[in-house]
């Protein structure tokens, strides 16, 4: 509910909203070509990528054609659902020890999801700490301490240019002997294709999996919704190097419908865990398949 | 990456199938602009720019040489490629210089664009080309944008100015004094990100125009923005009506769409591109290479000049024998491997070939002199008939003749693999008749 109100009252202030375009193609008279073309149109301009238009596209016309289908408004609820099944994972829920890691590209609002996540676990009485293992942008950890006295939550840092595996290992090393509930750590912005900066990532991800390794590990690949197509790409290469277990999609607060998740679980079967919807603490919310589509067809 | 096919290739495939019937029809011509439309579909171009693109090339593409032309691939995929280029505009990287200085640039853009980052490096390279620079620090919301900005500053050697967290506009303002008394003779203004679609934060920016009067604002602009890029650049546009655009996270994989987008809203010129994440990584905007880049063809025309001054005519209709009759050995594979060595490194080249790069994943492509000699090592390690059918070397012959050459099986194995790769490139090529497949 919260999620659909927030997004709902961002979009409520663009003209420009994928508008009613599939509204319009759903009230039409007949299952035509243009029909299509319309739902075509609306789906790529909420960045679900050809690919994944195509596909959802041709699930509609079979399922059309087994249930007999002639009208557009009949069409509606049932391409509702083709869309939610496709973005609808089971997850499983945490279990204590637990270790989230922040994973993406340079930007996409790692820092704030952690600060948010460290707010919410609190919020659960959960005892959590962070670590700053982006110790390479300037000013990258005095960010993270700001969210994390904001949660009231500890933060560990090193040094601007030390070794992030070493902040993780301390970090443990911290929730080890206080007995803290959550480790959440925030990594640099890396580029996918920069190998060396992958292979850094995976090193963080040995140092947890060898000093926690009982405790219940997740890493997230966080995505900015106004990407397009290449956050495909981005999810591709993050599971290949560290086999990463969902996506938190973030600034779904503009205008962008972060369509592309779709395109992403249907190629990759990776959930959405989380959705950002602003800059302020409360601002992550649960991902609910139903909601996020009922966003992205702009029903209410 | 994986998922997209190539243009070119998609292109000359609608061709492929029409080949025995002669000559081109309207209705290939309309096959080929689907490949197109998807392509930039794929690339991020925005839905409606790309509708009236594709009709801007259709009728160009639709003129009788073009229909009668031999190579109707190439011609097309030519005509869309100088189209594009076109629209993307002519190289200008020039900023605004104020008659009465200080010369003053503001930064604007959605959050996690990448604007520190850019002032630092606009900040270094006016600094390099002699200009005494200012930073001014508006970004008072998001935490530690001031600390970020004087980190940046201090590398780029410049010095910043700051006044905590209170309204941007009244910092702007002792920003530009400041900047007058100590002769500073560029102010570059850093801005937090915001929504298009916040208002309160859109005035912000409008009252901050007012006071500063700025000579550039450039709107900085992730190029892995998808569709939405048109609404944002059209809403930053119209409030302020912004003087240029910066690329940023250009050295990702992203065939960067949106700058075709934002172009076609906005007609502002792009300026910059970022490229990398230290300060040096900025330069010129280079319109025609967007283009291609955008096609996903790679450099396909630089890759066509170099091959033809490596291969000569005769090397080439051998080859395309050789190929044919399957008959491709080790040993010519050696001989094209010193080819190949004069186009240059064979990672770059691959790359250049339409669809090669995302097969390339996981295999060492890098070619130097020291591994030709090995190479050369294993392969006369090899029996003759070994040479001839490399189909028979199995596990114990490989150990054999990484003993016998001085290598690991690693690297029997790597070659193996190569070799099998440029089997099929070359097919591909021999297929064209020693063109390039497309
Ligand atoms: N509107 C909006 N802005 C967000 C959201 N999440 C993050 N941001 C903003 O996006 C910008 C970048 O966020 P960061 O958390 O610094 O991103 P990051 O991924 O840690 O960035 P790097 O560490 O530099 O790679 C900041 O200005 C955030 O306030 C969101 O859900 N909505
Ligand atoms: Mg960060």
């Amino acid at each position: 509910m919260g999620f659909f109100a927030k997004i709902s009252s961002g979009l409520k202030k663009t003209k420009e909203a994928i508008k009613r375009r599939l509204f319009e193609a759903f009230s039409m008279k007949e299952l035509d070509d243009e029909f299509f073309d319309e739902l075509e149109e609306a789906l790529i301009t909420a960045d679900v990528g050809i690919d994944a238009t195509e596909t959802l596209l041709e699930r509609l016309r079979d399922e059309i054609y087994e249930n007999r289908i002639t009208k557009p408004d009949d069409a509606r609820e049932l391409f509702k659902k083709i869309l939610i099944e496709s973005i609808d994972f089971e997850i499983e829920d945490f279990s204590y020890p637990l270790v989230i890691l922040l994973s993406g590209v340079n930007g996409v609002g790692k820092t704030t999801a952690i600060g948010k996540l460290a707010n919410m676990f609190k919020l659960q009485g959960k005892s959590v700490v962070v670590a700053a293992a982006d110790t390479f942008r300037a000013a990258a950890s005095e960010q993270l301490e700001v969210w994390g006295e904001r949660a009231g939550v500890r933060v560990v840092h090193h040094g601007e240019g030390s070794d992030p595996a070493a902040v993780v290992f301390d970090a443990i090393a911290s929730a080890k002997a206080r007995g803290t509930d959550v480790v959440l750590i925030d990594t640099a912005g890396r580029l996918h294709n920069k190998k060396n900066l992958m292979e850094e990532l995976k090193k963080i991800c040995r140092v947890v999996a060898r000093e926690l390794p009982d405790a219940d590990f997740r890493k997230y690949i966080v995505l900015d919704a106004t990407t397009g197509q290449n956050a495909v790409s981005q999810a591709e290469v993050f599971s290949e190097d560290i086999d990463v277990d969902g996506i938190i999609l973030t600034k779904l607060d503009g205008t962008a419908k972060g369509g592309v998740v779709i395109a992403i679980a249907e190629q990759l079967s990776l959930p959405v865990l989380y959705v950002g919807v602003g800059e302020k603490i409360d601002d992550l919310i649960p991902f609910d398949a139903n909601d996020f589509i009922d966003v992205l067809l702009d029903e209410e | 990456m994986g998922i997209f096919q190539n243009l070119s290739e998609r292109i000359a495939n609608v061709f492929e199938k029409m080949k025995n019937k002669g000559r081109l029809t309207e209705l290939e011509i309309k096959q080929a602009m689907r490949e197109i439309r998807i392509a930039l579909l794929e690339a991020d171009v925005n839905y409606a720019v790309v509708k009236s693109f594709i009709q801007s090339v259709s009728e160009k593409a639709l003129h009788e040489e073009i229909l009668k032309s031999l190579t109707p691939a190439q011609q097309v995929v030519k005509i869309v490629n100088e189209e594009l280029t076109d629209l993307m505009g002519t190289k200008n990287a020039k900023l605004a210089v104020a008659s009465n200085p200080p010369t003053i640039i503001m930064m604007c853009g959605l959050q996690g664009a990448g604007k520190t980052t850019m002032c630092g490096k606009l900040a270094g390279m006016l600094k390099k080309q002699g200009k005494n620079v200012l930073l001014c620090a508006c970004d008072i919301y998001r935490p530690a944008a001031i600390t970020q900005l004087q980190v940046v500053g201090k590398k780029a050697g410049v010095e910043v100015f700051e006044k905590g967290q209170i309204a941007p506009v009244k910092i702007a303002k002792e920003a530009i004094k400041y900047a007058n008394k100590n002769a500073f003779d560029t102010v570059i203004v850093d801005t937090a990100g915001r929504l298009h679609i916040d208002e309160q934060l859109m005035d912000e920016l409008v009252e901050l125009k007012k006071e500063l009067k700025p000579h550039e604002i450039l709107l900085v602009v992730d190029s892995m923005t998808g569709q939405d890029a048109v609404t944002v650049a059209d809403t930053f546009n119209k409030t302020l009506d912004i003087t240029g655009v910066v690329l940023t996270k250009l050295d990702g994989d992203t065939r960067g769409g949106a700058a075709l987008s934002i172009r076609a809203v906005t007609s502002k010129p792009i300026k910059f591109s970022g490229i990398g994440e230290k300060l040096e990584d900025i330069e010129a905007f280079h319109p025609d290479r967007m283009a291609s880049r955008i096609l996903g063809m790679g450099d396909v025309l630089t890759l066509i000049e170099k091959a033809e001054s490596a291969f000569n005519e005769e090397d080439a209709k051998n080859l395309q024998k050789k190929l044919k009759q399957n008959s491709f050995t080790l040993e010519d594979y050696l001989e094209q491997l010193e080819n190949m060595k004069k186009m240059g490194n064979l990672s770059n080249v691959l790359n250049m070939i339409p669809g090669m790069s995302n097969k390339l994943k996981g295999v060492d492509t890098e070619v130097d002199e020291k591994k030709i000699k090995h190479t050369k090592a294993i392969i006369q390690s090899m029996t003759v008939k070994e040479r001839r059918n490399p189909d028979i070397i199995k596990a114990s012959q490989r150990k054999r003749i990484a003993k016998g050459s001085g290598t690991s099986i690693q690297e029997v194995n790597q070659l193996l693999k190569q070799f099998e790769m440029s089997k099929t490139m070359m097919s591909r090529m021999a297929k064209n008749k020693g063109k390039l497949p497309f």
